[in-house]
């Protein structure tokens, strides 16, 4: 096992170089100037070709290239080109309030989603699998944004009951995080119960069509412990996968849901510097969520064996 | 076998009990949002990402500096030059300047504010500036004679150096620490002091995120009613706020529920909201607003030719372009000066076509005349920029319809930017129209207006060779009266016209929004936080 995660962990490196080298090389060939960005709309020509020597904007791609790699190679994420600020500082600062946001969407999806998803593979073909379907197809159907806007509406705008917008750091103060977390969390949410639940749901049902199900059943046990304690854990690998990459999408795809909301996280970090084409800060964070990726993808791989004990590596 | 019932078989009530926990604790404790008595919470037009005031010319970084710096001269409400930091006499050759600062000015971080800083702030601002750039080609000496008094000697008379150092856009010449001020104009200062009536917080500084300032208690401000630029700074509060949201109906919700005070721009569209909205006043404090306009490539087909210019001219109506940008009238206004309308050097000499509906049939015999091959037009349109979404349609449009073969590129902004700056012909990666806005103070005289300078390719993308601009730019700059500067900014207009070098499409103005506690904002091109109260 401690073999397998380290030559997992080796295998990272190839991974990242890829996507390293990938990111620069793509980012250099799309058009855009990070000087006439920095220096405005009136700048001149011969000033924005002095702003760009400074930067070192017109060195060879080669040598930018090294440049960085070295940099990275010692922990040094670069600096903005457009704020001047530490990358390290603007990711440190920005990551948080999306892995936070990620954990209680996730932790709510599953206390939801895995239930239903349960319930619907339980009573197949009853009103209650049609209920939990037809939600699946509306939680993949309806835009992230409208249900957000609604949620605001109805929770924040009518009722007063939450504020529009906003973030507080748990560790500040963890009432007004989940104050200010629940509603893009549920928000989000409802397209991941929506995975989730079908996954559960349909994963249930070639378990409880196994053998072992009946005789648990024959066995006279109680209904509850043969669906969470004998089929769940039978069909949770599949489960446990789409959670796993359900998380890494949210953290690249949660930045509607931070526009809307108006959570300062590294979505929102991310399309601002594709926008200004802010590449040392583009290149982090495309190297971030890569990296990301590949360590939910190990850890989800370790899971299968504690959830099933038949798998080795 | 019998399906037990789902109160005994199912364990799934720990689990949505958790979930209706955690929601109803949340729902029933106390909501904290609302922002405080002392702190002023304001969302600007843009994010701020680029904290140095004279690198580069994004409004919302001269705003950030108007918050944490202070100027030497400034600009009234009536567009005449102010004392602020400092009062000036001119010597009676007109070429020695000198500037006095007034007691009691300190840094942020406590140390007094010299002559020594002036000059080098003044000289900093000096090499990005363009209207500083011209004082200090006729420079001889800028030197402090004193603790307090700085000596400005020029080679021959600029008569329009105190006006150009009072100006607000687009580069305003703050003054910071001679340290700070030390660093290359082309790179970005890493310190942010000032002398302002607002200090900038460092540690809550979220580039894109949110800015933070508070009162900086050791400002003495000047005696005088506050006017624009000019005038008392007295700050009310304790903290103002910047928070970025890039949301338009996020931040209209949060200012119906009293999260945030202010709103710098709200989109017309979305106004009808705010207006049914009893605690919210939607209002136009900025009586100058944007200009909108065009501009040609010279260097290429078919742009090279003044006649076919002259035909897009014709062809683009004001009233077309506004209507679609803005919708309500009460937004727009048609404007055909290059100088903007209300301002002292507005002219609408030559703009008839444009601001009568345009004329087509006008457009099409000068296209003839001028025996138009049919080359494409490559009309850069930016995707990206709400305000810049419908010019380029609209124009594409009444261009077809003249007579012109219209390629219209989509792109983001950024690409924009990098194209224009193509000197290569259009169809190898160039271009040959595209659209912009200005606020209007960035255009209103000869000496800060990019578009109109005719030094080639040293110019403003475009690059239009008009060594009769020049000539009269320098009329401009040696006028000695009022009458003779008017005269030099009509014939700049008829000129500018006659030879396209940029296509003025009305100014459009985009309301604010406020809290009914918020009161006493001063009405200014630049919104500042001086002077408000919260009730």
């Amino acid at each position: 096992m401690l073999g397998y995660i380290i030559r997992r962990l080796l295998a990272v490196i190839p991974v990242m170089v890829i996507v390293a080298l990938f990111v620069f090389l793509i980012l250099r060939l799309t058009p855009g100037d990070p000087a006439a960005i920095l220096a405005g709309d009136s700048a001149t020509p011969a000033q924005l070709e002095r702003i760009r020597d400074r930067l070192g904007l017109n060195l060879p791609i080669y040598e930018q290239f090294i440049q960085w790699v070295k940099m990275m190679l010692q922990g040094d994420l670069g600096v903005s080109l457009i704020s001047n600020t530490s990358v390290s500082t603007m990711i440190g600062q920005r990551i948080w309030p999306t892995l936070n946001i990620a954990m209680l969407t996730i932790t709510i999806s599953i206390l939801i989603a895995v239930p239903m998803g349960v319930l619907a593979a339980w009573r197949h073909r009853s009103w209650i699998d049609y209920a939990v379907m037809s939600f699946s197809v509306l939680g993949f159907s309806v835009p992230v944004f409208v249900i957000g806007y609604i949620f605001i509406q109805i929770f924040a705008i009518e009722l007063r009951w939450l504020p529009v917008q906003g973030y507080t750091a748990p560790t500040q103060d963890f009432i007004g995080f989940l104050q200010r977390a629940i509603l893009p969390s549920f928000t989000l949410a409802t397209i991941y119960v929506a995975l989730i639940a079908r996954m559960t749901r349909a994963s249930m049902l070639d378990v409880l069509g196994e053998d072992y199900v009946r005789t648990a059943r024959a066995k006279g046990l109680r209904e509850g412990t043969i669906l969470f304690r004998h089929a769940l854990r039978n069909a949770a690998v599949p489960i446990m996968t789409i959670i796993g990459t359900g998380f890494a999408l949210l953290i690249a795809g949660v930045v509607v849901t931070e526009s809307v909301f108006n959570i300062p996280g590294v979505g929102r970090l991310t399309v601002d510097a594709i926008l200004a084409r802010d590449y040392p800060v583009i290149q982090a964070m495309i190297l971030l969520t890569a990296g990301l990726y590949v360590l939910v993808n190990l850890l989800i791989d370790i899971s299968y064996t504690i959830i099933d004990p038949r798998i080795r590596y | 076998m019998t399906i037990p019932n789902l109160r005994n078989t199912l364990r799934l009530r720990p689990m949505s009990a958790a979930v209706a926990a955690v929601t109803a604790v949340a729902l029933a404790l106390p909501m904290t949002a609302k922002s405080d008595d002392t702190t002023i919470t304001a969302v600007m037009h843009s994010s701020l990402r680029v904290l140095d005031p004279i690198i580069t010319t994004a409004h919302i970084t001269r705003n950030h500096g108007y918050m944490i710096y202070d100027v030497l001269l400034a600009s009234d409400e009536d567009f005449n030059p102010q004392p602020q930091m400092a009062d000036w006499q001119i010597s009676d050759d007109s070429l020695t300047y000198t500037l006095t600062l007034r007691d009691g000015l300190t840094f942020h971080d406590g140390e007094p504010v010299t002559a020594e800083d002036a000059v080098a702030s003044l000289e900093r601002w000096g090499e990005r500036d363009s209207g500083g750039q011209l004082i200090f080609d006729v420079t001889e000496s800028l030197e402090a004679s004193d603790e307090q008094t700085i000596t400005w000697t020029l080679s021959e008379p600029y008569p329009p150096l105190i006006d150009t150092l009072a100006k607000q856009s687009a580069v305003p010449a703050f003054i910071m620490p001679a340290r700070i001020a030390e660093t290359s104009a082309d790179s970005s200062i890493s310190e942010h002091i000032g002398s302002g009536p607002f200090r900038f917080l460092e540690d809550e500084y979220e580039p894109g995120v949110s800015v933070t300032y508070e009162r900086f208690d050791d400002y003495v401000p000047r005696e005088e009613a506050p006017s624009w630029m000019a005038g008392g700074k007295v700050v009310n509060v304790d903290r103002v706020v910047w928070t970025t949201m890039p949301d338009s109906q996020t931040a209209i919700n949060a200012l119906m529920a009293g999260e945030i005070d202010y709103i710098e721009q709200v989109q017309v569209d979305l106004l009808p909201i705010l207006e049914a909205s009893p605690d919210v006043v939607v209002e136009n404090r900025d009586p100058l607003g944007y200009q909108t306009m065009g501009r040609l490539n010279f260097k290429h087909p078919p742009f090279d030719n003044k006649q076919i210019r002259q035909a897009a001219l014709m062809a683009l109506s004001q009233e077309d372009v506004l209507a679609t940008m803005m919708g309500d009238p009460e937004y727009y206004e048609i404007c055909g000066a290059i100088f903007g309308c209300g301002t002292p050097l507005a002219d609408e000499s030559g703009s008839e076509s444009l601001t009568s509906g345009g004329d087509s049939q006008a457009a099409q015999q000068l296209l003839e005349e001028a025996g138009y091959d049919g080359t494409p037009v490559v009309l850069m349109q930016p995707t990206d920029v709400t305000s810049l979404s419908a010019q380029p349609v609209v124009a594409a449009q009444a261009l077809r319809e003249a007579g012109f073969e219209v390629d219209m590129q989509p792109m983001d902004w950024q690409t924009l930017v990098n194209r224009r700056a193509s000197m290569a012909a259009p169809e190898d990666g160039g271009w040959n129209i595209f659209f912009t806005n200005w606020m209007v103070p960035e255009i209103t005289s000869p000496l800060i207006n990019v578009m109109l300078n005719g030094r080639g390719e040293d110019g403003w993308f475009g690059w239009p060779e008009d060594e009769e601009l020049e000539a009269l730019r320098r009329e401009f700059i040696a006028a000695e009266s009022d009458e003779e500067q008017l005269e030099a900014a009509r014939k700049l207009q008829v000129h500018t016209l006659d030879e396209v070098i940029y296509i003025p499409l009305g100014q459009y103005i985009m309301p604010q929004a406020r809290r009914d506690n918020i009161t006493d904002m001063i009405p200014s091109p630049v919104p500042v936080f001086w002077n408000i109260d919260k009730q």
